[in-house]
């Protein structure tokens, strides 16, 4: 019916040129280009033509698969621990905390969220490190007898990585919470459900697209995540976005870094599309 | 007389279905003028025609004579009150009612003056430093009328304005609008699926069914000489009995009932023998046990089956002896059947005059939702 | 369970004591990144030597504060001009996307939607390196071409502007188009019924409307932008941004004049969130 209609039809090219401009030249072109450099020589200058050379040096150097795989590894379980605190907290603040307060804590989460991830990081580093505040106050009041590095591990990696995405859970499944009709609790209580029993066939069934677009954003911005591992994470344990940072501003080897890029690129989409296929999700409705 | 508005064949096709098939229809200036129709008739569409917001298939549109078929909405001398009413939440009452008048260029001054002049008129004197949430559902209807007649428009075009609002209110706002109307004296267009809605307000009406108009007539004409078997049903209650004609001669007609009832039907040119019509009767021009003449008057045995008792608008519900077909029987409360019970027999008594035949069709009347 | 049914006395205080806990956890590092700006000391850690303003105001000779700090100074003003042209793009193309998407039917319509919401599922790296690689190549070709070296083309203030603009232009989209849906389109009708002309209607209307989602997507676009590290880190020039510069001392050390710098954008963005939510917007993940 629409094209029957008399009106500012006359506004779509104002709106489209822009658009496909920008998904055009900032968005599928580029990504065509990693691709197209990733299959193209190895670095060595003069050489062009098609090539599987940066593919192959992934597999044959184990630092850099083995990095890659526990990168993954890492996202996962942070995307597992976020959903797990995410829940209770969204809960208590939805659910169980007066209404009034309700308000009050919403606004107390949402400022971290607009704080950048290198003043959180920067704010974990001197509480942490073996000269920081937690050391200082253990030792003055004598749990510890000398100061101890509690910086540059892989939980104290963990830990960061948790706090710096932990938003990005916390708010959609709040927004999807407060969409959940309190009798139906009411109800399933009154029938003689359990508390477990209404967590999992009440609230988390209700709260699976909030969870998964959580999901989603939480496991991308980790697995894409440079700061907090770079920062916090061990001198030895590397997190992928590092190899791809090394092979491009380091070593100036942007056929590989394209190759490492385009690896990830693969990684996210398709755990993404794991877990939208496992929760019965499609993107289009996730991301509203 | 001069017409403020005038349809000509005008028909509009979505893909393979005919919305508008062929309307035509002229309304004097001043008038009332309702649109009467089930969902799903055709009567938005032709309301959207007439606003400029639908491209018309085929025919013409004219204001005041002019032909304006192809003017852009923004350009004709006609305003439309939604049926959501669509007042802009982003300003108060006076930018609402002054935003036509600022499109029209019009300076400070002179809207200020035309914009109290019409609050006053819509009876809201000192609505306009109002926001628009902070109005009640009827001022809402008289702030989007006052947006409309503040432009001083060739024909006000309402599209079901009063669907929104619960029972009573609707109630006043009938006879408010009706007097809104005389006073203003603008050609009003009203759409709705409401008869007692058209009824009430309209000095003309008509009925819209599938794309076309039934007929078009005074409510009164409507009422007592529907034209078709769509307009019986539709306008105002009405039983129906299914019956077979037998040509009785002279042009004449009985019509057969189930009960084995015959009973003489009003001549009309189209009457035939043969199975398949309906002979309407009214509720009220049936009388529960007549004393009158057998000659003059249709009569009919019947059970009562139950008594639906709401003020002066009672009902029997009763049940023709040797059938299963209810029919609705007025039931006046002048105390003079105060002594009736379900389960009693009585009869019933009908002027043949007062009822109609036509071939049956079966109608959607409402949407069952 | 719920606050309207009768809750034990145990089960209410444990998911207090959890809230309490989580609290702590997300205000400890802020509170104390805070409280440190305010050290009489050469280091951003404990003991505390004193309260001092120096490290907002200090000029010399041992404690610089950021209002004479030059190289914080010139990375927060491009920081800011950066952050300035993304919010300008980014407004202007997410909501050009959201009236597309929301009031347009076009062939190929879902794949370009699809195509839209896809830089938020890229990791920022790839986007970063992408269009570094993209824009490299088409210098390079040109180079080639016409001999002519075009200088935005290379790693600087438009690029990053272009790159970011990538991504946060989808946000902004989702916030104007979550407004956009639930504008009723027969308030454009009745304007145009009215004697609006498309562009009055556009104006006066449809804009007027989506205000408040424009400028709350503008604020999250300018935030985001200034705050970015992981896609500018590989599109910056020879000009940091105040992120990349940070970084940089982070990663190396330096004196609380970082806490400072903390201090004024936690405070700064605390004020924008609040300002935001109040007008009630509730920002997108």
């Amino acid at each position: 019916m629409k094209s029957d209609t008399r009106r500012l039809g006359s506004a779509f090219l104002l709106f489209f040129i822009p658009v496909i401009l920008w998904l055009l030249l900032l968005v599928v072109l580029p990504h065509l280009e990693l691709l197209r450099l990733s299959f193209t020589g190895n670095g060595r200058p003069g050489e062009v033509g098609f090539s599987l050379d940066n593919y192959m040096a992934f597999f044959k150097e184990p630092i850099y698969w083995l990095t890659f795989v526990r990168t993954a590894m890492y996202a996962i379980l942070v995307t597992v621990l976020v959903t797990a605190i995410a829940l209770p907290v969204s809960f208590y603040i939805t659910k169980l905390v007066k209404v009034r307060a309700a308000g009050f804590l919403m606004v107390l989460l949402l400022v971290p969220f607009w704080v950048s991830e290198l003043i959180r990081v920067y704010g974990w580093i001197i509480l942490l490190r073996e000269s920081g505040v937690l050391n200082r106050l253990l030792v003055s009041i004598g749990l510890f007898t000398e100061p101890v590095e509690m910086l540059y591990n892989d939980i104290t990696m963990v830990m960061g990585l948790v706090y710096t995405s932990m938003l990005f859970m916390v708010i959609p499944v709040i927004g999807v919470m407060e969409d959940l009709d309190d009798s139906l609790i009411e109800a399933a209580h009154d029938l003689g459900a359990s508390r477990l029993a209404i967590w999992r066939t009440i609230i988390i069934p209700h709260c699976t697209p909030g969870i998964v677009s959580g999901g989603i954003i939480v496991f991308m911005l980790v697995l894409g995540s440079y700061l907090t591992p770079n920062l916090m994470g061990g001198k030895n344990s590397l997190w992928f976005t590092e190899q791809i940072y090394n092979q491009i501003i380091l070593y100036f080897n942007w056929n590989q870094g394209a190759a490492f890029g385009f690896l990830l690129l693969v990684l996210s989409s398709l755990i993404i599309w794991v877990l939208l296929k496992l929760t019965g999700q499609n993107l289009k409705e996730v991301v509203k | 007389m001069q017409y403020a508005l005038s349809v000509r064949n005008l028909t509009k096709k979505f893909s393979a279905f005919t919305a508008v098939d062929n309307v035509s229809f002229d309304v004097e200036d001043g008038k009332f003028f309702s649109i009467l129709g089930p969902s799903g008739c055709g009567k938005t569409t032709l309301l959207r025609m007439i606003a400029g917001f639908y491209t018309q298939t085929d025919g013409q549109i004219l204001f005041g004579g002019q032909d304006m078929t192809n003017v852009a909405p923004n350009k004709r001398p006609v305003n439309l009150v939604f049926q959501s009413l669509a007042l802009f939440p982003m300003m108060n009452v006076f930018e609402n009612i002054a935003f036509g008048l600022r499109r029209r260029g019009e300076k400070g001054a002179a809207i200020s003056r035309k914009v109290n002049d019409v609050l006053e008129r819509v009876s809201l004197p000192d609505a306009g430093a109002k926001q628009v949430h902070q109005l009640s559902g009827g001022q809402k209807q008289r702030i989007a009328i006052a947006r409309c007649l503040v432009l001083e428009p060739r024909v006000l075009l309402l599209d079901e304005p009063l669907g929104a609002l619960d029972a009573k209110l609707r109630e006043h706002m009938k006879v408010e609008l009706k007097k809104l109307q005389a006073q203003v004296g603008t050609t009003f267009i009203y759409i709705t699926h409401d008869q007692s809605e058209a009824m009430v307000m309209s000095d003309q009406v008509a009925v819209m069914n599938a794309g076309r108009f039934e007929q078009v007539g005074t409510p009164q004409d409507l009422y007592h000489g529907p034209s078709s078997s769509f307009v019986a049903q539709f306008v105002g209650s009405n039983n129906k009995l299914r019956v077979s004609l037998r040509a009785a001669g002279r042009g004449k007609y009985v019509a057969k009932y189930a009960n084995g009832l015959q009973y003489p039907v009003p001549e009309t040119d189209y009457l035939e023998a043969g199975d398949g019509w309906d002979l309407f009767v009214r509720p009220e021009a049936m009388i529960i046990n007549p004393s009158v003449q057998a000659g003059d008057f249709n009569l009919m045995p019947a059970t009562v089956k139950s008594i639906l008792f709401d003020g002066g608008n009672s009902r029997l519900l009763v049940s023709p002896r040797g059938t299963d077909d209810e029919l609705v029987v007025a039931l006046p409360q002048n105390r003079q059947y105060d002594a009736i019970r379900a389960g009693d027999d009585v009869t019933i008594g009908w002027d043949p005059t007062k009822s109609v035949c036509y071939k049956s069709v079966d109608w959607k009347l409402y949407d069952e939702e | 369970m719920i606050r309207s049914l009768r809750n034990s006395k145990p089960y209410i205080t444990g998911f207090r004591l959890f809230i309490i806990a989580y609290f702590v956890f997300l205000f400890a590092p802020l509170v104390i990144t805070m409280i440190l700006a305010f050290n009489d000391s050469m280091y951003p850690s404990l003991p505390w030597e004193g309260f001092t303003l120096d490290w907002f105001f200090g000029n010399g000779p041992k404690k610089y504060g950021i209002f004479h700090d030059q190289a914080n100074l010139r990375a927060i003003g491009t920081s800011f001009r950066v952050a300035v042209a993304v919010t300008i793009l980014s407004t202007f193309l997410g909501t050009c996307a959201a009236f597309l998407f929301e009031q347009h039917d076009f062939r190929f319509k879902n794949a370009l939607y699809f195509l839209m919401i896809a830089p938020l599922v890229i990791p920022g790296v790839i986007l970063g390196i992408s269009i570094l690689m993209f824009a490299n190549s088409i210098g390079l070709t040109l180079e080639a071409l016409t001999g002519l070296y075009v200088e935005f083309l290379g790693p600087g203030f438009w690029l990053i502007v272009l790159g970011q603009s990538s991504f946060i232009s989808t946000i902004v989209a989702l916030v104007v188009i979550a407004r956009l849906r639930k504008f009723d389109r027969t308030l454009e009708e009745a304007a145009y019924n009215l004697g609006a002309s498309q562009g009055q209607v556009l104006w006066y209307i449809t804009l007027r409307y989506l205000r408040p989602a424009i400028i709350g997507g503008a604020a999250m676009a300018f935030l985001m932008s200034f705050e970015n590290f992981n896609t500018t880190i590989f599109l910056v020039g020879s000009q940091a941004t105040l992120p990349i510069n940070l970084y940089l001392q982070v990663r190396d050390g330096s004196t609380p004049v970082i806490n400072a710098i903390s201090f004024l954008l936690i405070t700064g963005v605390s004020i924008l969130a609040v300002l935001n939510l109040s007008k009630g917007n509730k920002p997108v993940a």
